[in-house]
């Protein structure tokens, strides 16, 4: 009896203290010009989306580094809170609520995957909350009316696709089969790239999928063996990009191999081994920075991302590492511009224009969140087990 | 004196949101709700008819689903909808009940786990149904005629008042004869069939109602985050529902709650936690404290936290104790 009742009065207590935290005085979030701005993040840290999500942490934190030791964002220093969420669309809707209301952030960077963004967006359309997403999928910022707060920095699926067939037309390619892994990824490449070949007149002859755990796809090769297909286009991230590449080789095929940007990374180099050699892919400028002509605009945006990134951890930065640096930066820009309301900062997002990010040139508008064209990527070749830019 | 303390503990909680401004807080406790619909179910399937299931997460996926197909590409009311998110998984489980059900123990399991991955994977491949890996946006909110569900208070007092009338569902349920004869299959299946007992339909009946409450906060949930994908209803997801209900203790009605309750709070102060004391570690580590609990609990309280404090357990639901400290 006496512990049934102390086990209710601890319930009871537990409620109040609920009561007393979730009535502490609502924070002003255009307060006075020393105080911190604070901006959230969510991430995909861990979980399947983690080889994208770390690059991104450690990119924001270097950045929030080096921008508060400039001296912040006129004057007051940037407070970057960064959560965690383990890959999972539950925890990204607690976490982003979490940001709105426990860190009265003023605009949040996330998520890194398309299903976890798109998870949040319902939210932070009702909070009236700047969010820059940093996924591929054009559905986190399409429509365009309904996604009044959302950008993202990630090329589209869209942008990718055209250039691959603008590049496959151009070869004198018209006929294509395509290979995609079975998750969000290859789906969303499917779609667009389906739409983009019917726009462009090329021909699909033949579509097939894998697993993303799958260990042999010989025999969805073999079958593109009997099409007149010209070129394989090829929807993938490593390890089963890799897998592919090699099967390709080993099975004897020999027409141009086309990957998606989602390889770009020294793990596909790494599995692939010398079979990598000869395809080609179109992809940021990141990873062929050095090779880029002095011309090109983004040159020295990227070889100074490069360097810093290298210099703090010891590794070669991700395409993914520059998306985050792209939101973080946008981001930066727009507070400069129009202060921490958040209205006005998503106002001055959709102001910005030919803003030199690492992942392109962004031209935001109201109908375009996302802002970059195909001059955001190239086409890269590997030679030797090396990215080489096609010229 | 215990009566009004629960009538106090009652108000308070229904008193959270005009004190609780944040929605924060309040998104938990709407979470703690949904799950909790889903743990009283499996509850009732594991603790009174003595049954596992490692396929609640498909159940609750096709309640989402339901509610996510039928609202955006059939244009259905937002209410028929939900109904069918309830009625759509307890059909399945009437379908798949009958020889799944045959199946005793281990082999029961692993036929609930099987049907649970053949869900996910539908979820995944009817691209033309369900969006594919991708999932479905535009999901409408919940409205009663006027009564429109967008914030998360009206949400919070919608999924509570479910829960409510689940508890005293589940509380006649344990009282009447139908709990009665779960009961007895638990402790003994072939006692309870020598005693005229059809034990096949019982454990369907118990099973059926499992899945529609798991369908009903499916359908709740998509209409909370109103995005679906495939990837909240896999097969870790079942697991974490079988983990809330062992932990908050079997065949109670507070077990549940107190189940869910614990696993979210938990991970919710790990989120705080952990990057204080380990700035470099990801959220993974989190699965780290939710094995050493488990372990905990099964060494000190193998019939679950909300046994601990109740009085002297009646007969009956000693043997809960016994058959999960066995079955898990």
């Amino acid at each position: 009896m006496t512990k049934k009742i102390s086990l209710l009065l601890i319930c009871i207590a537990v409620l109040l203290a609920f009561v007393v935290t979730g009535c502490s005085p609502k924070q002003d979030t255009t307060a006075k010009s020393s105080e911190p701005i604070s901006i959230g993040a969510v991430l995909d840290i861990s979980g399947p989306a983690s080889s994208l999500g770390i690059p991104e942490r450690d990119t924001l934190l270097m950045l929030a580094d080096q921008l508060n030791a400039k001296g912040g964002i006129n004057g007051r220093p940037v407070k970057l809170t960064i959560l965690d969420n383990k890959s999972d669309e539950t925890e990204s809707v607690l976490a982003v609520k979490k940001l709105i209301d426990q860190e009265k952030v003023s605009a949040i960077i996330g998520c890194s995957a398309s299903g976890t963004s798109l998870a949040m967006v319902d939210t932070v359309t009702k909070e009236s909350v700047p969010m820059i997403s940093l996924a591929a999928s054009s559905k986190i910022v399409e429509p365009a009316s309904d996604r009044k707060w959302v950008f993202k920095t990630a090329q589209s699926d869209k942008t990718v696709t055209g250039k691959i067939i603008k590049y496959a037309k151009s070869k004198g390619i018209e006929r294509i089969a395509l290979l995609y892994m079975n998750n969000a990824y290859g789906d969303g490449g499917r779609q667009e790239l389906n739409k983009a070949a019917e726009a462009n007149g090329v021909k699909i002859v033949f579509q097939d999928k894998f697993e993303a755990t799958d260990k042999e796809m010989s025999a969805q090769l073999t079958k593109i063996k009997g099409t007149d297909a010209q070129a394989v286009v090829i929807w993938a991230i490593p390890p089963s990009a890799s897998i592919v590449t090699r099967n390709y080789k080993e099975i004897g095929l020999n027409i141009p191999m086309i990957h998606s940007h989602g390889i770009a990374n020294q793990s596909f180099l790494d599995l692939a081994g010398d079979k990598a050699n000869g395809i080609i892919l179109p992809v940021g400028k990141l990873i062929v920075a050095g090779q880029l002509p002095d011309t090109d605009p983004q040159k020295q945006t990227l070889v100074t991302y490069a360097k810093d990134y290298a210099a703090k951890y010891n590794t070669p930065p991700s395409a993914f590492g520059g998306h985050g640096a792209d939101g973080f930066n946008l981001l930066v820009q727009a507070i400069k511009e129009a202060g921490t309301d958040r209205g006005k900062i998503r106002d001055a997002l959709e102001k910005i224009k030919n803003f030199t990010g690492v992942s392109g040139v962004f031209n935001m508008s109201e109908q375009d969140h996302n802002g970059l064209d195909e001059s955001s990527m190239v086409m890269v070749e590997v030679k030797d087990g090396k990215w080489t830019l096609i010229k | 004196m215990k009566s009004a303390l629960a009538v106090i503990f009652g108000l308070v909680f229904l008193a959270l949101p005009f004190f609780v401004k944040s929605n924060y807080f309040l998104s938990i406790f709407i979470v703690i709700g949904i799950y909790t619909l889903v743990v009283e179910g499996l509850g009732i399937l594991m603790g009174y008819a003595g049954q596992v299931s490692f396929g609640q997460a498909a159940f609750f996926g096709i309640g989402g689903y339901a509610v996510a197909i039928l609202t955006t590409r059939f244009h259905w009311g937002t209410v028929t909808a939900l109904v069918a998110a309830m009625v759509l998984p307890a059909v399945v489980a009437a379908l798949i009940g009958r020889p799944t059900l045959k199946l005793r123990e281990v082999y029961l399991a692993l036929a609930t786990l099987a049907f649970g991955l053949l869900v996910h994977t539908f979820f995944n491949e009817g691209r033309e149904l369900t969006g594919g890996p991708s999932g479905m946006t535009g999901i409408p909110y919940l409205a009663f005629g006027d009564l429109v569900f967008n914030r998360d208070f009206k949400f919070f007092y919608l999924v509570w008042a479910l829960v409510l009338l689940v508890f005293l569902g589940v509380r006649n349920l344990g009282r009447s004869r139908v709990g009665r004869a779960m009961r007895a299959i638990r402790e003994s299946e072939l006692a309870a069939e020598a005693n005229g007992i059809d034990t096949s339909l019982i454990k369907l009946q118990a099973f059926i109602f499992s899945a529609f409450l798991a369908g009903l906060a499916g359908g709740v949930y998509a209409y909370y985050v109103t995005f679906i994908s495939p990837s909240p209803f896999g097969f870790h997801m079942s697991i974490q529902f079988v983990l809330m209900a062992v932990i908050g203790g079997l065949g109670t009605i507070w077990g549940p709650v107190l189940g869910v309750g614990l696993v979210v709070a938990l991970s919710e102060v790990l989120k705080w936690l952990i990057p204080k004391l380990l700035p470099s570690a990801g959220g993974e580590y989190q699965i780290v404290f939710f094995g050493i609990i488990l372990i905990l609990v099964m060494i000190f309280k193998p019939e679950g936290l909300s046994h601990g404090w109740r009085r002297k357990a009646p007969a009956a639901e000693e043997g809960a104790g016994r058959l999960k400290a066995t079955a898990t």
